[in-house]
């Protein structure tokens, strides 16, 4: 495949306690895509992650970056890549500008202040400059290991949470940095538990459970083509009325908290003969929605079939 | 210049030398100067107190002392910096970001290494430098002095490698530095010549490798020493060679780093 940035063939990892977190895992990202590498707890996408930057090593498989093998030619995989990690780290020694100074310098960038400033910009930091590291909050912290990843600009990063307890305003700051970077040519590889932010910004998702490839698709691909039934209805009925159980479509047995049944469709036309339903045994409706799938079901909806 | 040459030899070593001598210079009164003035105050008591004291014949006590004195701190500080730094990095977390770094197995070793061997010569040459408010001294095998320091220097330094990478938790270097280092330095013949030890102890002291460290650090000065001097050379460089061929195994394997 041409231009791609992102190669992983048949990987696996199996560690010494029986745990297999990767399972013949393959697939390519084109340079310049978003991507989503989605999955539950224990999926398997931070030991794939750990791969890809060095810090895990495969027991079968092979993984490259803009086509440097992460094994064979870890040296020059690992300048290809920004990997912000899941854990936040920082280093109680060094305030936010030494430390990305210093990280720039394991690159061989020993001249990157105009970069720095502007990641620091970008990041909401520039206030917190000279503040040592270990005084950050836990946002700030998170943000300042976004522009660590970002330091030597990459064109490949991975996002791993990088979300995850920073604000809503800086949160959309950041995206805001990263789909600039993404437009100019970078590959992003995002993973988030904010299925919400994964579904906006992504292109194609894989989805990962059990360390085994569940789904490879486009994001309107996966929302449209992996549920049994792509829509739903929202409908509150009268007073003391409920649906009647022999309704011809998957309906919730109980109104939800806010006292509406969940009615299950493929097709907008079915809307029409579901109203017919209604009119025919003289039940009223109050408040009816209908709802296009969203990220969120569609994945509960594949992990738990598997 | 030097930068860039050396970048391109060794990935990512400017940048983790620098760092790792940042760091220990950020903290200098606890990581320099603490072990500075600790030295000077056993050179003014022991000094003082066995001042009519001659050893290996007539050397006056403190001019015995403050070389011996210099390069227990060295090999103390030497350990300190490379244990200190990996576990403080590992346990705040922050080495991933230098392992997710394209810095090579050997940079990652070198720097460690080179940037304790620093911290050592520096707090073992302002011990030399302070002592002589004390005790007079001069150098007479001055190549020797330096041949030792450095050796001794890799030693310690390497050492404290392998425990940084080996430790999960601060506990595990206080037991290193407290069982092991603490007490084969002290009993290294920094404070008195093997000479004066009965047979036993004299025999018992002969299996400690910091001895021949000692022993040879205080020829450079004193021109005497209870070894022959390449027999101590011989012992110094084989017990720095193996904890460097060991530490950099530890790192290009990735034991405990990675995986």
């Amino acid at each position: 495949m041409a231009n791609v940035a992102l190669e992983v063939n048949g990987l696996e990892k199996h560690y010494p306690n029986g745990t297999k977190a990767l399972q013949d895992v393959s697939f390519a990202i084109p340079q310049g895509l978003f991507f989503g590498l989605l999955g539950p707890n224990g999926a398997g996408k931070t030991t794939l992650i750990g791969i890809l930057g060095g810090l895990i090593r495969p027991t079968a498989g092979t993984a490259s970056i803009m086509g440097c093998d992460v094994v064979k030619n870890p040296l020059e995989a690992r300048r290809q890549i920004g990997i912000v990690p899941q854990e936040i780290v920082f280093d109680p020694f060094f305030t936010t500008r030494e430390y990305l100074r210093q990280q720039s310098r394991y690159y061989g960038l020993f001249d990157n202040d105009a970069w720095i400033n502007e990641l620091l910009d970008h990041m909401g930091l520039t206030d917190q400059a000279n503040t040592n590291t270990r005084y950050l909050s836990g946002g700030m912290k998170r943000r300042l290991m976004a522009a660590m990843a970002m330091v030597h600009k990459p064109p490949v990063i991975v996002l791993d949470e990088p979300t995850a307890g920073v604000d809503v305003s800086q949160r959309r700051n950041l995206w805001a940095f990263i789909k600039k970077i993404n437009q100019e040519g970078s590959t992003v590889i995002l993973t988030t538990h904010y299925l919400d932010e994964a579904e906006e910004l992504c292109e194609r998702i894989v989805l990962l459970n059990h360390g085994k490839i569940l789904a490879d698709h486009s994001t309107n691909e996966l929302l449209t083509t992996n549920l049994q039934h792509s829509k739903c209805i929202f409908v509150r009925l009268g007073k003391d009325q409920s649906l009647p159980p022999d309704l011809p479509f998957d309906h919730s047995k109980q109104p939800d908290e806010d006292g509406r049944y969940h009615v299950f469709i493929s097709e907008y036309f079915q809307v029409e003969e579901f109203l017919a339903h209604l009119r025919n045994r003289d039940l009223a409706v109050e408040e009816l929605e209908i709802s296009n799938p969203d990220l969120e079901e569609v994945f509960v909806s594949l992990t738990e079939e598997k | 210049m030097l930068t860039y040459t050396l970048q391109g030899i060794l990935p990512g070593f400017p940048g983790l030398f620098s760092k790792e001598c940042k760091r220990y210079f950020s903290v200098s009164i606890q990581t320099i100067f603490g072990p500075v003035f600790a030295s000077l105050l056993f050179l003014f008591v022991f000094a003082h107190v066995f001042t009519d004291r001659a050893m290996l014949g007539d050397v006056k006590y403190g001019s015995f002392l403050l070389p011996g004195l210099a390069g227990m701190t060295m090999l103390q500080q030497a350990f300190a910096n490379p244990s200190s730094s990996l576990i403080v990095s590992k346990i705040t977390g922050n080495i991933v970001m230098i392992l997710l770094s394209p810095i090579s197995p050997l940079s990652f070793f070198l720097a460690h290494l080179l940037a304790s061997l620093t911290r050592g010569v520096l707090v073992a040459s302002l011990v030399l430098i302070c002592g002589l408010w004390f005790v007079d001294f001069q150098i007479v095998h001055p190549g020797w002095a330096l041949i030792f320091l450095l050796a001794g220097g890799v030693m310690t330094s390497a050492l404290g490698i392998m425990a940084g990478i080996w430790a999960d938790k601060f506990d595990q270097i206080a037991m290193v530095q407290t069982v092991l280092l603490l007490p084969l330095t002290f009993l290294a013949g920094v404070f008195y010549s093997l000479q004066s030890l009965p047979q036993f102890w004299q025999f018992m002291s002969k299996l400690n490798p910091f001895l021949y460290f000692i022993d040879g650090f205080r020829y450079g000065f004193l021109g005497i020493s209870d070894h022959p001097i390449w027999f101590s050379f011989t012992i110094t460089l084989m017990c720095a060679l193996i904890p460097c061929i060991v530490s950099y195994w530890m790192i290009v394997t990735g034991y405990k780093l990675r995986n």
